[in-house]
């Protein structure tokens, strides 16, 4: 079999230019990108025979729940762990998410996205960790949804997709639309409803969605993500008509 | 004066460190927390099944005090009983927590909590959120911390590393030396206590179902100050596991929960399509030699009968090492609902669809019960003080642990949908006793002379230059892969005392390779490297423990398995003899005659058996490795008897 070719976009530092390495390794049956890149540790020489340090990643759980590894693989953006060899066209190409700052290799920064779920209080107040009972209970379609949008692993896949976010502005983006649209939902979150909709109608908010709809075909759990993008700006335009009544 | 918070520094953001960082929060406490990576991305994320709470919302006759039972016997009686026992009556109130937090557990009809079956019990106490779990419960978790940390409460260190303990001339921990993993900057925090909720050590196997997180360094750091390390030696292998170059990913026994079949071909070497042999021609061997329990029996007895199948029957699938796990009788729709999951992960990696092909699968190493010492204080009636200091501490005053990281709560065998309980319940625990230990203390840590930090920090300094100038001839990621299979070769299901002695030998020989490693990378800036070499040492020493205390373990039990002193067990016999058994000799003299043949030797076997082993194994760091000796354990509520499942 043919060795697998691996063309790694690299940078030493977030202020580095970027340059290319490629580096070759054996092929192995059932092998995927993170195999590939763990055999490039053991073994960093280029394609040349140039000694270099070993490629820089991120990766955790190797099964797609953690959402860590997400890079762009041939120009797509996805989770690398399963990309597998047998099922991409060679030589592959490898390089960061283009649209969060670029730590070191194809490590990127993606605290925006956690900083989004602080600005759009998206968690339930419970009133302790003390024994209360029961949570509330709820129809098992409703639980159906929510589970559904609750898969999101915060990859980053839906922003670096999107026309609309971009490295230096401040849209929020489709991944934490969704959240919001899960907190509300909930019996008890829905109690600080409005507060997660005043967040979602600031600068960088729903109405600057562009309805490029391309978010909703690179999410990796499948969340309905229009869906979501769509019930947020009827519950922000319902909440609008509310406060013009109420002023 | 305005009354300072007190401070704890929790490692680890899984379920342990989450649960902890939210009582603590609840308390009062500053609260740092350290991970490798936003603390959503880790390893508890991969639990897929549920958590186990009695609440017999099924009319079954379940309850809190049968969970204890079934936990402790599966645990082959290696488990401290008022621990699990208090564990398990909090179970149903730590579930509703969760609840209330928005998990999205599976619902009746009606609206309420839904529970399925999972092995080791004849009961549906496992809740469930499709089959990602733990995905959904640290994301509940995640999202309280977030709340807290929202508030100022918590400060997250993400894309840190725990180096050590900073213990001050009294042995007490006053805080931890910390890594940045982007600068490479070293430094130091004071806390008033310090909580390592960092895991498992899966990683010392090199390929397992664990995250590559999972390397136990920062317990065998703790180790190697001096902490004690216990039950090393039981690591539990998962007995559905998808094989794999990298990874062995999971295949939850919530798959067998749901009705899945494990089997194989009747003829050795069958090479038909699955689907092509017939009901006849396939040997259901879980359920045909366990009736009762069938699929469902615990993970160690489940991973031996499928090694016993594949490497003394020869009866894998086409000769190879792997059994069928079969769901295709359901529909697709009941599979998506329930498994999808998992299901999606199968698919992913092999490119079969299980709901119309059965899956192929493996032991792997999964667990370990095993852990850091901690210590508990019992309120004398069979429960725990709550509000005892003493919960979760290590042997280092000050230094706590809790999760996958302390050994107490599942002991030789854990059961499945045990270990996010044990997570979250330890977690809530540890929360709770570092902020009474830290109330109780007179110094604060930050009054401690700021010398017993530095100190700290000019070791760890030296220690990461040293290790950065390293220029020999061993690739440490290839040094790891050797001491990986190492292990899964000698110190995996079937364990022989020859091969575990020669193991330890040959870990020495890795040791002092391990001199000879070269850093790859001597940059400045994200360099994993030093990481990985200073988590190598200490993977190394943690296989120390593990194959020594494997080694030095003559006995079967749960998931160490020594075919050598398997006790026997009489076909026909029936674990109720043995209590009568005990209290017969507590008045007479018993005769062979007053049980079935073969009992009473098998009886007496089995009494001196315990008297010897049924203790808890203490490594404790001297000349370079483990120093061996064992603990009592507290059986005072359930006497431990011969387990069985058929
Ligand atoms: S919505 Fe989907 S693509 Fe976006 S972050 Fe979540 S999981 Fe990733």
């Amino acid at each position: 079999m043919k060795p697998i070719s691996l063309k790694i976009k690299r940078q030493d530092g977030p202020n580095g230019r970027s340059y290319w390495q490629t580096f070759e390794t054996p092929y192995r049956p059932f092998a995927n990108v993170i195999s590939c890149l763990q055999e490039i540790q053991k073994s960093p020489v280029t394609r040349e025979g140039k000694k270099v340090p070993p490629v820089v990643w991120d990766c955790n759980c190797l099964e797609e729940v953690c959402g860590s590894c997400t890079m762009l693989v041939n120009g797509k953006v996805r989770q690398a762990c399963t990309a597998l060899i047998d099922n991409l066209e060679g030589p592959l190409t490898l390089e960061p998410m283009s649209k969060f700052p670029v730590v070191r290799d194809l490590q990127v920064d993606r605290s925006r996205m956690f900083e989004n779920l602080k600005k759009t209080n998206s968690w339930i107040d419970i009133d302790g960790t003390h024994d209360i009972g029961e949570g509330p209970a709820i129809p098992d379609q409703d639980r159906a949804t929510a589970y559904v949008l609750s898969e999101c692993m915060t990859c980053g896949c839906c922003l670096e997709a999107c026309p609309q976010f971009t490295l230096d502005n401040s849209f929020l983006g489709a991944a934490t639309f969704s959240q919001v649209r899960l907190f509300n939902m909930h019996p008890t979150g829905a109690t600080q409803k409005e507060k997660r909709l005043e967040a979602v109608m600031k600068e960088g908010g729903i109405t600057d969605c562009g309805n490029a709809q391309v978010c909703v075909e690179v999410c990796p759990k499948k969340i309905p993500l229009t869906d979501s993008i769509a019930e947020m700006s009827r519950e922000t335009s319902l909440l609008s008509i509310k406060k013009i009544f109420n002023s | 004066m305005k009354k300072r918070n007190r401070k704890v520094i929790i490692i680890g953001g899984g379920l342990a460190g989450l649960a902890a960082a939210v009582r603590a929060c609840e308390l009062n406490m500053s609260v740092d927390m350290i991970s490798y990576q936003p603390v959503k991305r880790s390893h508890s994320v991969c639990a897929q099944g549920g958590i186990n709470g009695a609440m017999d919302t099924q009319g079954e006759g379940d309850s809190p005090e049968v969970h204890f039972y079934d936990t402790v016997k599966g645990g082959d009686f290696l488990a401290h009983q008022p621990l699990v026992r208090d564990m398990c009556h909090q179970a149903p109130a730590i579930i509703h927590l969760l609840d209330r937090m928005g998990v999205p557990f599976n619902r009746t009809s009606e609206g309420h909590l839904q529970f399925r079956r999972f092995g080791g019990t004849l009961f549906s106490r496992t809740a469930f959120a499709g089959a990602t779990t733990g995905q959904q419960l640290v994301y509940a978790l995640d999202e309280q911390v977030r709340k807290h940390e929202s508030e100022g409460t918590v400060t997250k260190r993400e894309w840190h590393e725990y180096l050590g303990a900073v213990v001050d001339d009294q042995g007490i921990c006053r805080g931890a030396t910390i890594h940045d993993l982007r600068t490479g900057k070293i430094f130091t925090l004071r806390g008033d206590a310090v909580i390592l909720a960092t895991g498992g050590p899966g990683n010392v196997y090199s390929r397992s179902t664990n995250s590559t997180v999972c390397t136990g360094a920062a317990t065998t750091s703790a180790y190697l100050q001096g902490a004690k390390y216990a039950n090393g030696e039981f690591i539990q292998i998962h007995p559905t596991a998808i094989p794999g170059a990298d990874k062995l990913r999971l295949m939850s026994e919530s798959a067998r929960g749901e009705g899945g079949r494990i089997w194989v071909p009747r003829t050795p070497g069958d090479s038909r399509p699955p689907k092509e042999i017939p009901e006849n021609e396939r040997y259901y061997f879980l359920e045909e030699n366990y009736p009762l329990f069938g699929n469902l029996v615990p993970r160690d007895v489940a991973s031996r009968e499928i090694y016993a199948v594949v490497y003394e029957q020869k009866m894998g699938i086409a000769g190879e090492a792997m059994v069928y796990l079969d769901l295709t009788h359901h529909r697709k729709e009941y599979l998506e609902d329930k498994l999808g999951g998992i299901l999606d992960i199968y698919r992913k990696f092999t490119g079969q669809d299980p709901s119309e092909t059965p899956m192929k699968i493996f032991p792997a190493v999964h667990y370990s019960m095993g852990g850091l010492w901690v210590d508990y204080e019992d309120d004398g009636h069979g429960m725990i003080d709550q509000n005892s200091v003493r919960n979760q501490m290590t042997s280092i005053k000050g230094l706590y642990a809790a999760g996958e990281a302390d050994y107490q709560y599942h002991g030789a065998n854990r059961l499945g949908a045990n270990s996010l309980l044990s997570c979250i319940y330890s977690g809530l625990l540890v929360g709770r006793a570092a902020f009474n230990y830290s109330k109780s203390m007179d110094v604060a840590s930050e009054d401690i002379s700021s010398s017993v930090y530095e100190g700290e920090e000019t070791i760890w300094n030296n220690r990461f230059e040293g290790m950065k100038r390293m220029n020999g001839k061993e690739n440490p990621y290839s040094l790891h892969s050797e001491l990986g299979e190492l292990l899964l070769e000698n110190v995996l299901i079937v364990r022989e005392n020859s091969k575990l002695s020669s193991t330890l030998e040959k870990l020495e020989e890795i040791e002092s390779r391990f001199k000879d490693v070269k850093c790859l990378d001597t940059t400045h800036w994200s360099n994993p490297m030093p990481s990985f070499i200073n988590q190598l040492r200490c993977m190394i020493q943690l296989s120390k423990i593990i194959t020594k205390g494997a080694l030095l373990r003559n006995e079967f039990r749960g998931a160490h398995y020594k075919p050598e002193f398997d006790l026997q067990q009489p076909k026909n016999f029936d674990p109720h003899e043995y209590i009568d058994y005990l209290e017969r000799t507590h008045y007479e003299e018993v005769n062979d005659s007053d049980f079935p043949e073969g009992h009473l030797d098998y009886m007496k076997r089995f009494q001196a058996n315990n008297e010897k082993w049924l203790k808890t194994t203490i490594a404790q760091f001297k000349n370079n490795g483990p120093e061996i000796t064992y603990d009592e354990v507290n059986t005072s509520l359930i006497t431990p008897r011969p387990r069985k499942y058929d």
